[in-house]
């Protein structure tokens, strides 16, 4: 694409633009902000129906470089998922893209998440993982792999949380792992997420150039190009547009997403259905091989009811409906009052 | 010896089990005495405790309609072995007691007049199933009051009847229970206390209600769309009483629900959906008490700067910590003034009566939007939780009012707008609400430092004037606010108090003239920041006291932060806590040891 290059809503790249980023150069975020910037205007969605949402951190900032047409609230430390379970009820009509980093998620943020996940609000979840903490200046996060070395030199003596695990155990309906340097993957996953309804993980190792990509590091971006292994090759062929994809017989496989929309996987690993939740958690509880870090698609339904749907919601957001749908008539107060006397 | 009667003026306290049932029969006494037009209060203390440990259930019947806590039992009905020593021993003389009768102590202290039915008998004759009688052994006492005080049988039969409306087979056994308990009172007992009962015509048009379901009331005429809570006592059951109300009255034609309800993980995250939904346009609150407002500290920061509309009630209760969690205090007022860390403010609205926490609970909502900020309903435990006599609440005197709100084609016409602008002079910017389709209607909220527009920004002018520009806001919003509500003509003492102290106030202040001559005039605050009528008040008076339900005078601490320093001297502290809903006798002792004071 060209920069005047006009989507299928007439806009431009330029459109989902955001102001200059102020991270560190080379950083990992500022790839997956590129991303989505390519994805939401391949998709032609309207940036005003976007809500960017994100937490604390250098992560978390990111928002700001991306679709400065779309409102955004950088809200606290972890509480990000709380934010945007308020938004989303208010305008079910909103897209919600939630921005966190692996310290917001993973610490403190972890009991917020763990209950949006449940809940299976729609909403996309991003988390740009890079290990570390890196607004404040690098300190390890829940997610660094045990034996991992900070540039000091200390080691992590624990072991990571899987946040894609623990996402697909508690009800995330479309949950995957790619890597900010996986520009064909990223973007797959992030149209599929988009086209999804309901709660979509994407777990994004995203290296932090200033303080964890060094040797000793695994969430660096020579480890990453070292020991990436894909589950599948993904395609996405947005609802508008009609394509034919040809496999082989027994290696793909395509899921069709809540507003039509299909995703292709190539396998790559024979026995690997991400429709099967138990055989997701079993794939990603096994040892990795060899340093592996997998990556690709782990699990979607795209069937599953949504907080939305649980609650029983008009069809227009709350946050607009007239006074005659939110404040009954004085017969309401007078049957009350008489309950009272 | 029967002295002179005593009539619809007394207190009764009923000492049983918290799990008993006795709940059901405490309110069938208190309906029995409303319907008979008598002005009543019931005031339930229980422990923090499921079933087991010793509750008391006071009623007072007030010919005057007084409907704080007396200080005083003048009959106490005693039903648990655990407490019957102390309870007895608390009583004073003149005060009469009915016991279950194996609890009836040998010799009972002089001056009581006392009183033993075999309640268990009485029970076992209204009731052939054994399994069931513990539950109606309770009925049977609210029956013998019927028969000592005079209280009309069929005003307690109807009052059973109402209370186990949808329950046939209970309705039976309680009936019978009463009437057992009435005429057991009657062949066994002869009247020598001086308490009875009169039907009179004080409640014509009146509601028994608590502060929480008005609470509840008025939050659904508010038109709230989302609540996001978290349980905690003692405001659970306004937001029990709220999902009961959304379920009745707010589904759309296509039985749709025009509401949300989410119970949170925790209050950080009712917190935050109730932030994440006021930033989307929803009329979103929650409902907590102390411990939940002090996790909810650092999204009240992120709500006022990034000024967002919100509606949070605080249902006190006595802390520290967690205190005791089910006794009352006004505890909260300072720490919620000030809640978050840097400089921020928080508005307080601060409702006394029932009838009040209709209003505030729908006018939080207008004032939330009309400032773009937090507001904190701050009730408490006795206010909430007790039962009230109240007017029929009022609706709504005006249509919704969304505050600042700027739609596509108020875009279309400015081209953009700056989101923190002040450029109406109160301090309150325009908003647009997400989802908004204008290219221009988006803008970045966030806690971090911002300019007019919100971009980030670390300026030190510019972070200096739009702190100038909050404090003037909320300045501004002084008149905005509920009014103080003043009573009296031009005394020299004047009292300040807010909240549920009210009911105290208004009968100490009969005390201080009946017994000693003092006349005051009275204020009652019903928001903070404060209005300007309250510095004319102070200034109007030459001693003004401030009665706090807590330790350290936190209603007066704030007056102090808000008066010219000329006017600090003339406030004098009346500060009393013990967990206990506040009685007048304590407000009346409180100012006759200053005004004594030599
Ligand atoms: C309540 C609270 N505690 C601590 C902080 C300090 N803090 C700011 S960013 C951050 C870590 C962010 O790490 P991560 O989410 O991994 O994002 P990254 O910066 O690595 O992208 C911390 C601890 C804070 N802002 N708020
Ligand atoms: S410190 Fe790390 S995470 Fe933060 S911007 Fe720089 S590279 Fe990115």
């Amino acid at each position: 694409m060209s920069a005047q290059d006009q989507n299928r809503i007439g806009l431009t790249v330029l459109d989902y633009r955001g102001g200059k980023s102020t991270l560190c150069a080379g950083c990992g975020h500022n790839a997956i902000s590129e991303r989505i910037v390519e994805a939401m205007y391949e998709l032609g969605i309207e940036p005003e129906r976007v809500a960017k949402l994100s937490g604390i951190g250098c992560s978390s900032k990111s928002p700001a470089y991306f679709m400065s047409r779309s409102h955004a609230f950088n809200a606290l430390h972890g509480r990000m998922p709380s934010v945007a379970t308020g938004a989303v009820l208010a305008n079910r009509r909103l897209l919600a893209l939630g921005v966190s980093g692996d310290g917001d998620t993973a610490s403190i943020g972890i009991g917020q998440f763990v209950h949006l996940v449940r809940r299976n609000l729609p909403v996309i979840y991003v988390v740009e993982d890079n290990g570390v903490y890196g607004l404040t200046k690098g300190q390890f996060s829940a997610t660094a792999d045990a034996g991992a070395k900070l540039r000091t030199g200390a080691v992590n003596p624990l072991p990571p949380i899987d946040l894609c695990a623990l996402a697909i155990q508690l009800g995330a309906s479309y949950v995957g792992r790619s890597f900010s340097g996986d520009k064909r993957q990223l973007a797959a996953l992030l149209k599929g997420a988009v086209a999804h309804r309901g709660t979509a993980v994407l777990d994004v190792i995203s290296p932090c150039v200033t303080f964890n990509d060094h040797a000793g590091s695994t969430k660096s971006y020579a480890w990453m190009k070292d020991h990436e292994q894909p589950l599948q090759e993904l395609g996405f062929v947005p609802a508008y547009e009609d394509i034919a994809v040809e496999y082989a017989p027994g290696t793909a496989l395509e899921v069709t997403l809540h507003d039509g929309s299909r995703l292709t996987l190539q396998k790559l690993e024979e026995e690997y259905d991400p429709r099967d939740r138990v055989r997701a958690l079993a794939r990603l509880a096994a040892p990795p091989r060899a340093g592996e870090v997998l990556t690709g698609l782990f699990f979607v339904d795209p069937a599953a009811p949504t907080l939305v749907d649980a609650l029983e919601l008009v069809d227009a957001p709350l946050a607009t409906l007239p006074e005659e749908a939110v404040r009954p008539p004085p017969e309401a107060l007078r049957k009350i009052v008489d309950e009272l006397r | 010896m029967q002295r002179e009667p005593v009539v619809n003026d007394f207190a009764i306290r009923v000492a049983t089990q918290n799990g008993s049932g006795s709940q059901s029969s405490n309110t069938v006494l208190l309906r029995a005495l409303f319907q008979m037009g008598i002005p009543v209060s019931g005031k339930n203390l229980f422990p923090s405790n499921i079933a087991g440990l010793p509750t008391w259930y006071t009623i007072r019947l007030s010919r005057r309609g007084y409907v704080a806590r007396k200080r005083e039992v003048d009959l106490l009905v005693a039903m648990n072995p655990a407490t019957v020593a102390e309870d007895v021993a608390a009583l004073r003389p003149g005060a009469a007691v009915l016991y279950d009768a194996p609890l009836r102590p040998a010799a009972p202290p002089p001056g009581l007049v006392a009183y033993a039915l075999p309640f268990d008998q009485l029970a076992a004759a209204a009731c052939p199933e054994a399994r069931l009688r513990k539950l109606v052994k309770n009925m049977c006492y609210v029956g013998a009051l019927a028969s000592l005080l005079g209280i009309e049988l069929e005003e307690v039969e109807r009052a059973v009847g109402r209370q186990f409306a949808e329950k046939a087979r209970a309705r039976e056994l309680n009936l019978a229970a009463a009437r057992a308990g009435f005429e057991g009172a009657r062949a066994g007992l002869v009247k020598e206390d001086p308490f009875r009962v009169e039907r009179m015509d004080g409640n014509r048009g009146k509601l028994l209600v608590d502060g929480n379901t008005a609470g509840a009331a008025g939050s659904l005429f508010g038109g709230v769309t989302v609540l996001a809570w978290y349980p905690i006592t003692p405001s659970s059951s306004l937001a029990e009483a709220l999902i009961g109300y959304l379920a009745e009255h707010r589904r759309a034609k296509d039985g749709k629900a025009t509401y949300a309800v989410v119970q949170a993980e925790d209050e950080l995250a009712a917190a935050g959906a109730v932030l994440g939904a006021g930033w989307a346009g929803a009329r979103a609150m929650t409902a907590t008490s102390g411990p939940g407002v002090s996790l909810m500290s650092e999204f009240a920061g992120l709500g006022y700067y990034a000024e967002i509309p919100a509606v949070i009630w605080d249902v006190q209760r006595a802390g520290p910590s967690t205190g005791l969690p089910t006794r009352t205090a006004q505890g909260d007022l300072l720490s919620t003034a000030f809640l978050s860390h840097g400089d921020t403010r928080q508005v307080l609205l601060l409702p006394g009566t029932a009838e009040e926490c209709f209003e505030l609970g729908w006018r939080a909502f207008d004032v939330a939007e009309a400032l773009q900020t937090p507001v904190f309903v701050l009730s408490d435990l006795d206010l909430g939780m007790n039962v009230w006599t109240a007017s029929p609440f009022a609706y709504p005197d005006g249509p919704i009012r969304r505050g600042k709100v700027l739609a596509k084609e108020d875009l279309d016409r400015l081209g953009g707008f700056a989101r923190y602008g002040d450029v109406d002079g109160d301090g309150v910017g325009w908003r647009t609400l997400p989802g908004t389709p204008h290219p221009a209607a988006a803008y970045f909220t966030r806690g971090t430092g911002h300019d007019d527009r919100s971009a980030y920004s670390e300026d030190p002018g510019t972070f200096e004037r739009n702190l100038a520009r909050l404090s003037r806001k909320l300045d501004r919003a002084r008149e905005l606010l509920p009014a103080p509500l003043v009573e009296g003509a031009g005394a020299e003492v004047g009292i300040v108090a807010c909240g549920s102290s009210h009911h105290a106030v208004v009968e100490a202040r009969d005390q201080l003239r009946e017994e000693r001559g003092l006349e005051t005039d009275y204020l009652r605050v019903r928001a903070w920041p404060f209005a300007g009528a309250v510095r004319d008040f102070v200034a109007a008076h030459r001693r003004v006291y401030v009665v706090d339900q807590n330790r350290d005078g936190q209603l007066a601490a704030l007056l102090k932060l808000d008066l010219p320093e000329a006017l600090v001297p003339r406030l004098r502290g009346a500060a009393h806590l013990d967990g206990l809903p506040l009685d007048a006798r304590t407000v009346t002792e409180l100012v006759l040891a200053q005004e004594d004071a030599p």
